[in-house]
């Protein structure tokens, strides 16, 4: 009796966990690039508003990025203590590339993260722009690891079986850029960019909406626009062919994701909308477009396409939340190319800074990103069920045997803490971003900001800017 | 044949749990000073002390938990689930302190919530991790591939008092850190601070010490007999030595040596519990080749490790030079 619920419970507390920790890195991946360019171009043209920005920012970044490593902590933990046959299992293949994104992503961001927030005048402005650098490259290191950890889940490659019935590497080659991984990274790297430009976007437009000469407010949105009509259409672009890779190797992901219930021969409808019946197995009220979906997958409009029929209803994964959840996603991608398209004629229309309507816009769409994130990884870890290894490990042969008492205690203390501290986070940087950004000289009136610094010597000047010894 | 991979590795484990417990420990005693200090300005400055380091120094307990996933995949599976309540405060501890770094600065209202919350995570974390240990050393069964016994076999009486020993010897680390770091009262306050601590954690320490040789036939064979006996005679002597660096530093007002005195008390007491333990990574059964991941994994990884480790010990030695010397309380953000 135990058992199962034990193992609903340490799911839930798995899926909670995780989809609060992927908002702060969709954040902070973005905005460490960001804040590294702006850093980049005071550095190259010596204009003072990329460092006011970078200031705004920074501080913003630093609230951010604590909320992620601190729930970055808990999953790392939670593999053992919730799913330790799985941690047994799959700690040969899925270890190391853990332990090289502690190594070579983790520390590179903690290790500069110090000097990027707080050294700014005790090593120059060169070498703070180095250590900007460093905390971005190490956030995109380590999505780029964890994204192969868990596109290794879902596409497993280069592996063998041990007599103790664990995964044992064969191939360190196959196991890193296994199928999915290429198209995850690139699809998860633009969904950070994108995120990131469409909060730094709405932060720009409220302030314009209250002072349209706002300099810093005018680069932040100018800069926004830009970031959202580039990455807007790749990621449509990078989606697509992520749903093509699918195909391949996880077919019936994608026959949930299409509510394709029924197999269809010459040509698959795309169902845009619709209400899914999981009882009779059918979407309900599905206003259709014939054949496109075959044209998407196959880029042929008359290629058959199977359905969930084909596959046992024990491998089966829940439709109806990744039915709707891929909508969501897909649905936010095409409203964020309409941003982008609006913004890129406001511009050529020299206009940018003058369209209320755009600046609301831009406001409305700000949280849609993190939407988007999670709509996303809904789609493709529901999807994967009822796997946690495709095709080879189950998710109830996974979880450890810990009481139901006792992960049910630990979920229900994990949602209490998350929602206090994560909204108190959440509060803290909402109220950052309210703040005006500086208009020309004087300081910002934002409460008691001060922190660390230790000097060696008593301060030189009014602006000690000292170099590197 | 017996891999040496696997116990290069065990090593290595071991160098990343004592590099946490040396810097963690201290900030980590740094919050457990917190409500003992005088005033506000007073905490801002023990705060800021930490600031630009805690989160590097944090890293080694991810290096620490994610090190013992690949490299004993088996001992990870099987220690997380024995040790489910302590890891679990643990993890709420560090969730509570870190944000207060960031937090604590952006309310005026709201200050003394999150100085308490930076209190109470410290502490916490401290705690939890000492029973942790005791847990370990007292020995967890095992089934199989997998653990063995019940949701409470942790708490003991003995672990409750490694948890003690461990939370009272981090605030002996975080005050000679504050003794290190910075000057007027708050320095005197912190030096008081050191040597109630410091005593403290030395009757601890001897607690443990006596009591542990007794929890297992093992290892009161590996402590009074065979060759390691040369330890139980020079620990003591190293420690006494320790103990006598710290207190006369903090009479005489030195800044850096009762710092580093007490890191070499913990130092000793660390190779202590790795005497006890070896060869078990989970005593009393399961042994370091037993829990190893095959040797192509611990291979791929020491390759990069190889590489890795120095440079990462390079830029941490850098970042703390860039915040050398004794705290500025009026040198700003900007
Ligand atoms: C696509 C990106 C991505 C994804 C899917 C994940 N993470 Fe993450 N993680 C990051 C991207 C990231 C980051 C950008 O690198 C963070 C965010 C803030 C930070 O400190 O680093 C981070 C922080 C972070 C930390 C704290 C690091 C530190 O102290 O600097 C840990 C321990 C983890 N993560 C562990 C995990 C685990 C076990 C995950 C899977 C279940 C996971 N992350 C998913
Ligand atoms: C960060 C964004 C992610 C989100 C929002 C997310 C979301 C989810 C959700 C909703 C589930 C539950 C599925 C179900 O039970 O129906 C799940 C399961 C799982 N995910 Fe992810 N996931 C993310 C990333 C990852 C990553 C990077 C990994 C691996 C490193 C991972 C490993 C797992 C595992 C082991 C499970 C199994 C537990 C389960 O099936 O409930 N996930 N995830
Ligand atoms: C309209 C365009 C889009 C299409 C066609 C698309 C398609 C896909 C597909 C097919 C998957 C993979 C599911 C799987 O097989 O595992 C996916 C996952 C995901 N999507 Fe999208 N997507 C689009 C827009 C977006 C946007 C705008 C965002 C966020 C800003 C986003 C974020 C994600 C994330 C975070 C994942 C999970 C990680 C991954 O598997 O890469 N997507 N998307």
């Amino acid at each position: 009796m135990f058992g199962i619920e034990a193992l609903d419970l340490a799911r839930f507390q798995f899926a909670f966990t995780v989809a609060f920790h992927i908002i702060f890195p969709a954040f902070s991946i973005g905005l460490a690039s960001y804040l590294a360019v702006l850093n980049g171009m005071h550095l190259l043209t010596g204009n003072g508003l990329y460092l006011r920005v970078f200031n705004y920012w920074k501080k913003i970044f630093a609230v951010a990025f604590g909320m992620g490593v601190v729930s970055g902590i808990v999953m790392s933990y939670q593999f053992g203590t919730n799913w330790s046959v799985f941690s047994d299992k799959t700690g040969p293949v899925l270890g190391p590339l853990m332990a090289y994104e502690v190594l070579s992503a983790f520390f590179l961001e903690a290790g500069f993260l110090g000097v990027m927030l707080f050294g700014r005048e005790r090593v120059g402005p060169r070498l703070h722009f180095f250590a900007t650098f460093m905390v971005a490259a190490g956030t995109l290191m380590s999505a780029t690891w964890i994204l192969s950890v868990n596109s290794w889940m879902q596409t497993p490659a280069g592996y063998a079986m041990n007599e103790a019935g664990q995964y044992i590497p064969e191939d360190w080659w196959a196991i890193v850029f296994n199928p999915s991984f290429p198209y995850r990274l690139v699809h998860m790297v633009l969904a950070a960019y994108l995120t990131t430009a469409l909060v730094v976007g709405a932060t720009g437009a409220l302030h314009l909406l209250r002072n349209r000469n706002n300099l810093p407010a005018q680069l932040m949105f100018s800069m926004a626009m830009w970031m959202v009509l580039i990455t807007a259409p790749l990621q449509i672009a990078a989606g697509d062919f992520h749903g093509i890779n699918t195909l391949e190797h996880q077919p019936q992901k994608v026959m949930a994701m299409e509510g394709h219930y029924d197999s269809h021969e010459g040509g698959a409808p795309l169902i845009l909308f619709g209400l899914v019946d999981s009882e009779n197995r059918e979407i309900d009220y599905a206003l259709e477009i014939p054949k496109l979906s075959s044209l998407i997958l196959k880029h042929d409009l008359n290629a058959d396409l199977a359905g969930l029929d084909t596959i046992p209803d024990d491998e089966e994964p829940p439709v109806n939340i990744v039915f709707y959840s891929f909508r969501i996603m897909v649905a936010l991608g095409f409203a964020m190319l309409g941003l982008a398209l609006a913004g890129a004629v406001q511009r050529w229309r020299g206009r940018l800074y003058e369209s209320p309507w755009l600046q609301r816009a831009a406001v409305a769409m700000g949280p849609m990103g993190f939407v988007a994130v999670l709509a996303g990884w809904i789609t493709t870890e529901v999807g994967r069920q009822p796997y946690t290894v495709y095709g080879l490990l189950r998710t109830e042969d996974s979880a450890s045997a810990i009481q139901a008492s006792a992960v049910g205690a630990s979920l229900l203390a994990f949602i209490v803490i998350y929602f206090f501290v994560f909204g108190a986070g959440t509060f803290y940087l909402l109220r950052l971003m309210k703040r005006e950004p500086e208009t020309a000289k004087g300081s910002l009136a934002e409460g008691p900001i001060r922190s660390a610094g230790i000097t060696p010597l008593p301060s030189t000047g009014p602006n000690p800017v000292r170099p590197a010894e | 044949m017996e891999s040496e991979l696997a116990f290069v590795w065990a090593g290595l484990l071991a160098f990343a749990i004592l590099a946490y417990v040396v810097l963690d420990g201290f900030d980590l005693g740094v919050g457990i000073l917190f409500p003992f200090l005088e005033d506000d300005d007073d905490r801002d400055m023990a705060m800021n002390s930490v600031a630009p380091v805690w989160d590097g120094n944090e890293t080694w307990l991810i290096l620490g938990g994610g090190g013992l996933f690949a490299v004993f995949p088996m001992a990870y599976a099987i220690a997380m689930p024995a040790l489910y309540a302590p890891i679990f405060a643990m993890l709420a501890g560090l969730i509570f302190r870190g944000v207060a770094f960031e937090y604590r600065w952006r309310t005026v209202r709201g200050k003394v919530l999150w100085d308490w919350a930076f209190f109470s995570g410290s502490i916490v974390a401290a705690f939890a991790q000492g029973v942790a240990l005791g847990a370990l050393v007292q020995g967890i069964e095992v089934d199989g591939r997998a653990y063995g016994g019940g949701s409470w076999d942790w708490l003991t009486p003995f672990s409750l008092l490694t948890g003690v020993a461990v939370t009272v010897g981090y605030a002996m680390l975080g005050s000679t850190w504050l003794v290190m770091k910075t000057e007027g009262i708050l320095r005197s306050y912190a030096q008081r601070f050191a040597a109630v601590c410091g005593a403290a954690t030395l009757v601890l320490m001897g607690a443990v010490s006596l009591w542990t040789p007794f929890l297992d036939p093992d290892y009161l064979a590996r402590w009074f007999g065979g060759p390691t006996m040369a330890f139980t005679l020079i620990v003591p002597a190293l420690v006494a030595a320790a103990a006598f660096v710290l207190f006369r530093g903090l009479k005489l007002g030195q800044d850096v040596r009762p710092f580093l005195a007490a890191q070499s008390l913990f130092v000793l007491g660390f190779i202590g519990v790795g005497i006890s333990f070896y060869p078990h990574i989970l005593p009393p059964q399961v042994t370091i080749w037993e829990a190893a991941a095959p040797d192509e994994s611990l291979l791929f990884m020491l390759v990069g490790a190889a590489v890795l480790l120095p440079l990462i010990l390079a830029y941490t030695v850098y970042a703390y030079w860039v915040f050398r010397g004794k705290i500025d309380p009026d040198e700003g953000y900007h």
